[in-house]
């Protein structure tokens, strides 16, 4: 069974166009191999299995009748539960939504439904997005595949475990702050934050509008790749959403191929409290691609000190107003002891929202509120985050892409990370790349000697994601990390 | 005892008349059974996002024109938030500091003397005009209170206008020239008791020949434009009771009772909301070329004063035809295009349209109406063509109504057509003239009205087929020749 899951998609992509297993077949692997091993990880939130398996059945037909959707026709696929399936729940790990089913699809489910995958569970996260690791999901802990006792980091927590545990090949998650490259590195599999706009926003439960991203979690290279090139495009649902031609990116990477790019290293990503193992790999990693005959260019980013104030000032804020349309109202959790409207929105929200959920409204709340300074501290961030921005911007002037480790540390043990403003420090490396709108990837760069997975983070410039994928499958043909799987 | 001055600023929000709502392509129509014009967007499930609607943006455009703003060229979106059951999201979006409309004036007709009298026309200045999406709709039951969400999203304008107006009826009249204007660009149909015009007010008063302004008090809930002039009397004199009696008015919001004719306090000024208004990040701000800008002015009918205007300075119509034509878009695009066909007899067509036309559709829609201006215009030929009587053509006009066949066609089956047989008349004048000898002895006298008589008696033989100017003509012919 090991031999199919931990698969490529060109792998799965070829035993399909090969008769070598039906889409019911592959997928009934997949559910095997969930069913054997979520008592151990816990990445599902929920499944259902006869709906996938029609989907599934739907596809092999499609494939008899020769009318197949696309190369990914009945390739499974999981999802975060924060993207809209019509008929299913979507929680958002919340008990606020607990019982909560949509009754529309995301546009990027439509997407998938277009290409004929399937679609195969609701994944864990941390509750609304906020938080790294699932400790903050109402529902259960999800954990790390490599060492049982660690956390997998989020909030695309299910996303990333699921996929490294071989549950699914391939899975959605969210990036708010670095929400899938952060499990992605922890987890040791590739993730994927396309540029701002880059794919709609629609029927994914917003937690902080202008930074929020949906991306892809998958074991290579090419596999995230092949489903970013069938999310993108400009939607007349999002009018955040980008009117930019969507590139082939697998044809892009080909014809990059044996390219010599320019990379960008900066100081400000190895300073104090970067764990040493990391940074040895990543070290390594830059000499790899000297090697290649890149060219590694030292770049100042003056203002990535001020990534994590500014990312939390906005992230909350505008968590702060996405988030009130819980109340209980119209659907939802609402509090039996409510009396009156205001005890509807009260105890709902008090009884259904979790407590990391209900600290960053409350810090919204604060910079949102007028009184001396009108949303001084809203827009004061504002204006640091164009700043940040630019430096990037100025970087870019001379090099490619980035480079940077994803996480300053490898997974911490559950319960470890017990203040908040430990939580919020782990996103260090990452939130930096929401803030300035830029696509970032993370792919697996290395183990500590305790076994535990090393993420390399590439950054690169807006709408180039094509440059990052070819930089990142160059470092992935020279190593075998992507074949490395964990014995669960 | 003080003269006191009142200062009245007010805030309306007109809903506009758009395909479908603000932010998602829901239609919407007043009086559907609740909760039908709904989508994912409009109930703000998990998920979903606005996506403007243009169509809205161009009707604000073309409001602002109408009243003379500075139309920007970049304006934004910024979420006001509040808990509130008819919000779906608990924000609106709305726009705070970047208006769409900055500045203009709305031009008022203060009542005259007398109805045939012109009154006074002087412009209240406006702070501005905005866009905003409604809310649902709260009916409050004994136990319950059921929301209605069809309204939710659909395209409002708040207009402001400044602190510049000083009695209830010039509130009144402003509110009846929003009315009259934004119907005539087709804005919005500003029924207030649908909904599609709503008023608060903010009331403050002064002693006369100061400044500065007073405190001022917010008047919610004026339902309809003679509740708003009521609400407004009564705050002016409650304010002026409260400083006369050493009290202090305090900044606050009074809801106003139509069927009580009072005001009670709703909250104080400590209660104050905190919107914590911020960008929204859903949606980019909105950037207009001058083309689009000038397209929205370019298409702008002719307005309701300047209309009015031309009417009684042009066609010499008197101003209580103009009364009735102007304000209605309808009957002045009526009167323009017969007016178009047959340019000989405004006044004519003007009575034809302001009296019998209002009079036989009183209480239909005109959309049932059958006349058009080719035919009214061919009526008023014939009338003046002498081919069709002044009393006939009343009769043919109701049948034209109810029927929808020409003039010609309705004088041709009827045989309505005049004679103009002139030595026939002229010896059915004679004749009458020698059958009743005492009018015609009454008029040589200088009782010029006993002449009436004699018209009538002609009319009657006539059957009404020969037109009254050649029998007042040849009447007096007769009359003066005998002598």
């Amino acid at each position: 069974m090991d031999d199919v899951i931990f698969q490529s998609l060109d792998t799965l992509i070829n035993g399909l166009n090969a008769k070598q297993f039906s889409s019911v077949e592959l997928t009934q692997l997949y559910i095997q191999r969930t069913k054997a091993v979520e008592p151990k990880i816990g990445a599902f939130l929920s499944f259902d299995e006869d709906k996938t398996l029609k989907e599934a059945q739907a596809s092999d037909k499609r494939r008899a009748e020769g009318a197949s959707l696309s190369e990914l026709d009945g390739i499974p696929i999981g999802l975060k539960d924060i993207f809209a399936e019509k008929g299913q729940p979507l929680t958002c790990a919340s008990r606020i939504l607990e019982h909560f089913i949509s009754p529309y699809d995301a546009t990027l489910v439509q997407h998938l439904r277009e290409a004929g995958m399937v679609l195969w569970g609701r994944l864990n996260m941390d509750e609304f997005a906020m938080g790294s690791s699932s400790e903050h999901s109402a529902f259960k802990m999800t954990h790390n595949p490599w060492d049982l006792t660690r956390i997998p980091g989020g909030s695309s927590s299910g996303s990333a475990a699921a996929v490294a545990a071989g549950e699914v090949p391939v899975a959605l998650g969210t990036d708010t702050g670095g929400s899938i490259r952060q499990p992605a590195a922890l987890c040791g599999v590739v993730g994927i934050k396309p540029s701002y706009g880059r794919v709609s926003r629609y029927g994914m439960v917003a937690f902080a509008s202008s930074l929020d991203q949906a991306g892809i979690l998958a074991r290579r290279v090419s596999g995230v790749a092949r489903i970013l090139s069938i999310l993108c495009g400009a939607d007349p649902k999002d009018a955040t959403s980008a009117r930019k031609p969507i590139p082939n990116f697998l044809a892009d990477m080909q014809a990059n191929k044996g390219k010599q790019w320019s990379l960008g290293v900066s100081d400000a990503y190895f300073q104090e409290g970067l764990n040493p193992e990391i940074r040895q790999s990543v070290e390594q990693a830059i000499e790899f691609y000297k090697n290649l005959g890149y060219r590694i260019v030292p770049i100042q980013l003056k203002t990535l000190d001020y990534a994590i104030p500014v990312y939390y000032v906005i992230a909350s804020a505008e968590a702060s107003s996405n988030l009130a349309r819980f109340d209980g109202i119209r659907y939802g959790y609402r509090s039996p002891k409510a009396q009156t409207i205001d005890q509807v929105f009260e105890y709902s929200r008090g009884e259904g929202l979790g407590p990391e959920v209900k600290r960053r409204i409350l810090l919204g709340l604060h910079v949102l509120s007028s009184g001396k300074y009108d949303a001084y501290y809203y827009d004061k961030a504002q204006k640091v985050r164009r700043l940040i921005y630019n430096d990037f911007m100025d970087a870019f002037k001379q090099v490619d892409a980035i480079l940077a480790p994803t996480t300053p540390v490898p997974a911490n043990k559950q319960g470890e990370k017990d203040t908040p403003l430990a939580m919020y420090l782990s996103d260090i490396y990452t939130v930096s790349v929401n803030l300035a709108g830029l696509p970032g990837m993370s792919i697996p760069c290395g183990f500590t000697q305790d076994g535990l997975p090393i993420g390399l983070q590439l950054i690169g410039k807006p709408f180039e994601e094509s440059t990052l994928l070819s930089i990142a499958e160059a470092f992935e043909a020279g190593h075998d990390y992507s074949n490395c799987y964990p014995l669960l | 005892m003080t003269q006191y001055e009142a200062v009245i600023g007010l805030e309306v929000h007109v809903q506009l008349k758009t395909k479908t709502k603000l932010f998602t392509r829901v239609p919407y129509h007043y009086g559907e059974a609740p909760n039908t014009l709904l989508n994912e967007v409009v109930l703000g499930l998990p998920g979903t996002l606005p996506v403007l609607n243009k169509g809205a943006i161009l009707k604000a455009v073309a409001a602002g024109h109408v009243f003379g703003c500075k139309i920007a060229h970049q304006c934004k979106w910024d979420r006001k938030n509040y808990f509130y059951p008819d919000a779906p999201k608990n924000y609106q979006i709305s726009q705070l500091d970047q208006p769409l409309c900055a500045g203009g004036q709305v031009e008022i007709e203060l009542a005259g003397p007398a109805r045939n009298i012109q009154g006074e026309h002087r412009k209240v200045a406006l702070n501005r005009i905005h866009l905003e999406e409604d809310v649902g709709k709260l009916t409050h039951g004994a136990n319950e209170t059921c929301i209605d969400f069809n309204r939710a999203g659909t395209p409002l304008i708040e207009i402001v206008s400044e602190p510049d107006m000083h009695s209830p009826e010039e509130a009144f009249a402003y509110l009846k020239s929003l009315e009259m204007h934004l119907r005539y660009i087709g804005a919005s149909d500003c029924d207030m008791e649908k909904g599609q015009m709503r008023c608060d007010a903010n009331v403050s008063i002064r002693p006369v020949g100061s400044t500065q302004l007073g405190t001022k008090v917010e008047l919610k809930n004026l339902n309809s434009i003679s509740g708003v002039c009521s609400g407004i009397r009564y705050e002016i004199q409650r304010q002026i009771e409260v400083l006369e009696s050493n009290g202090h008015i305090e900044q606050e919001t009074r809801r106003w009772d139509a069927e009580k004719l009072v005001s009670t306090s709703m909250r104080s000024k400590e209660d104050a909301h905190d919107y914590r208004y911020f960008t929204d990040p859903d949606l980019f701000p909105i950037t207009l070329s001058d083309e689009v800008i000038q397209a929205q002015r370019d298409q702008l009918p002719e307005l309701p004063f300047a209309k009015q205007e031309r009417y009684q300075q042009e066609l010499k119509l008197p101003y209580t035809l103009t009364s009735v034509l102007c304000p209605d878009c309808f009957l002045s695009n009526f009167f323009d295009q017969t007016h178009a066909l047959y340019p000989k007899n405004p006044l004519a067509i003007a009575n034809w349209i302001a009296n019998d036309l209002l009079r036989e559709m009183a209480g239909k829609p005109w959309s049932e109406l059958k006349l058009t201006p080719p035919m009214l215009a061919e009526l008023v030929q014939l009338i003046d063509g002498q081919v069709l009587s002044k009393q006939n053509a009343k009769d043919v006009f109701v049948e034209m109504i109810q029927s929808g066949l020409s003039a010609k066609q309705i004088v041709q089956d009827k045989g309505l057509e005049m004679k103009v047989d002139i030595e026939a008349l002229k010896a059915v004048c004679q004749e009458v003239i020698n059958a009743f000898p005492q009018p015609v002895a009454e008029y040589r006298s200088g009782k010029e009205k006993a002449i009436n008589v004699l018209k009538g008696q002609i009319m009657k033989r006539t059957q009404g087929k020969a037109p009254i100017d050649l029998i007042n003509q040849l009447l007096i012919e007769c009359l003066n020749n005998k002598s």
